[in-house]
């Protein structure tokens, strides 16, 4: 690819930790985490709505801490281990507790700003295992939601923390998975493509393969 | 809304990220937290030739405390210095501040030294920066050189930066014990932009025995953000000074920075309500920052 004025555009391999498995694309330097991970990996359950920052929607997990993959140069990650959407329900595809928790109490409708919501959730967690529900509605007013209206939203956050403080889980791992009651259910979800079937989990090698299988870029929340 | 192209460099030195600036020249562009960059970079507001990252760079990411001041590496983030808590205990206006600067997926990321150089009149660390007399310090070409706050904020994201310049570090002097602090400001949203904003430093003498509450006040200063495009420290000693602790009286302080005060109108606010807005914050502050927890080193939540 070439850049305007003669100016040569440079490609870097780059390298990715995404949801456990080491992922490597060839990409210019311009790429952007979000395009990266929908584009050159087929990661497209992370969302892009504004791109510059102010929306949420692409949030992930960057060495576990939220970030907005739209603000954040792919090349400029090297290394780093990145956490999607699709790197939350648990291999047997029962859903992380802030997951069913937004399932559980109506957090989405259109699901667009879900899966920010959801890893900004993820993080805010992590950090405040007990919070009020001031301290929820603030931690989550950097996502925006045109649906919901945001009610459903708090509710869920404020319900997801006592799930993860009862299991005592770091909401920023992928979710264990074993949960009885999804037995039945997880078939029902594989045969969606839910089931997280992940390079890192699978045995995917570090072999730069642009060619992710399809179904794993989907989520139950990523309508 | 996509970044236009640009080569790329990722120094792993001051010298070599000097160096690679002055090969960019005009062109070159620091990449730190990139909060501010990118968007600028997706709706091409700039389109820089390099991008100079220099999150790689060796050196950078220390918190220093010391008995004089927190020293703040360029690539440390926002989030990193809120939660530092010798740094905070040093100088508990900085965790007051950085609470409020976006939100926290944003601080995750941004850098304090960024927001310093990028110079946006409604941020709250050049404020910060200007009302302990703090400094910025730069290396280029021709070795370092540090500029000092408030001189250093030129003008509306205009910073005293040269080109082929890089921001190294930021030194934020800490305050005596018996000086209290707070920063209050109002946004539409928790997080945004604040329409308008104050941090107070007011100075507090011990009258007589150990009782926080005798003390009475000995100077005052004030810096707003929002309302004007360079954070200017305002000098209120003069309408505050005797005064107890626990009846302070800032009307007079508020009248004198009222009139002093000239915002513009835009789309979230007139230039009339951000005057009223900035007083009423001007005065909760004074009192927030001379309240008990506010004189001891503890943070008011």
């Amino acid at each position: 690819m070439s850049g305007s004025d003669g100016l040569a555009e440079s490609t870097h391999a780059v390298t990715v930790t995404v949801n456990g498995a080491r992922r490597t694309a060839t990409v210019p330097a311009r790429r952007l985490l979000s395009d990266f991970l929908r584009h050159d990996l087929g990661l497209t359950g992370t969302h892009v709505g504004c791109e510059h920052g102010v929306c949420g929607c692409c949030t992930v997990l960057l060495d576990g801490s939220a970030v907005r993959a739209c603000l954040l140069l792919a090349v400029g990650v090297q290394g780093r281990a990145v956490t999607t959407i699709e790197g939350l329900a648990a291999e047997d595809g029962s859903l992380h507790p802030v997951q069913q928790a937004f399932h559980d109490h109506h957090g989405l409708q259109c699901g667009f700003c879900t899966p920010g919501f959801v890893l900004s959730a993820c993080d805010f967690l992590a950090d405040n295992p007990e919070p009020t529900s001031e301290e929820v509605r603030e931690g989550m007013a950097g996502n925006l939601c045109r649906c919901t209206g945001y009610q459903n939203i708090a509710t869920a956050v404020a319900a997801a923390a006592e799930v993860l403080r009862d299991r005592g889980m770091d909401p920023r791992e992928r979710c264990p998975g074993g949960d009885e009651d999804a037995g039945a259910g997880s078939n029902a979800r594989a045969s969606l493509g839910a089931t997280p079937n992940e390079a890192g989990t699978t045995g995917r090698g570090p072999d730069g393969s642009q060619a992710p299988p399809r179904g794993d870029g989907r989520d139950e929340v990523d309508q | 809304m996509k970044p236009p192209p640009f080569r790329y460099v990722a120094p792993r030195t001051v010298d070599d990220a000097v160096a690679a600036l002055a090969e960019a020249g005009a062109g070159g562009k620091v990449l730190a937290g990139g909060q501010s960059l990118v968007p600028l970079l997706n709706m091409r507001l700039v389109t820089p030739s390099t991008i100079v990252d220099v999150n790689g760079v060796a050196g950078l990411d220390g918190i220093d405390v010391d008995d004089d001041a927190v020293v703040v590496g360029a690539t440390v983030r926002h989030r990193d210095l809120e939660r530092h808590d010798s740094a905070v205990a040093a100088l508990p206006l900085l965790r007051q501040a950085l609470e409020l600067v976006a939100h926290p997926v944003i601080r995750n990321r941004g850098t304090v030294v960024g927001s310093l150089v990028h110079a946006d009149p409604a941020a709250e660390l050049p404020a910060v920066l200007a009302l302990v007399g703090g400094a910025v310090v730069l290396a280029g070409p021709d070795g370092q050189r540090e500029v000092s706050a408030p001189g250093c904020f030129r003008g509306a994201m205009e910073f005293d930066l040269r080109p082929g310049e890089l921001a190294v570090a930021a030194r934020f002097p800490r305050l005596p014990a018996t000086t209290g602090t707070a920063f209050l400001e109002l946004a539409r949203r928790h997080g945004d932009y604040a329409m308008a904003g104050v941090c107070v430093a007011v100075d507090t003498t011990e009258a007589d025995g150990d009782d926080p509450r005798n003390a009475t006040v000995s100077g005052a200063r004030a810096v707003f953000i929002g309302v004007s495009d360079t954070p200017t420290p305002v000098d209120l000693g003069s309408h505050l000074q005797g005064q107890s602790v626990t009846a302070l009286d800032p009307a007079g302080a508020v009248e004198a920075a009222r009139a002093d005060l000239d915002p513009t109108t835009d789309i979230h606010a007139t230039a009339d309500y951000r005057r009223h807005l900035a007083g009423v914050l001007l005065a909760r502050a004074l009192v927030a920052a001379v309240a008990p927890t506010g004189t001891d080193g503890a943070v008011a939540a």
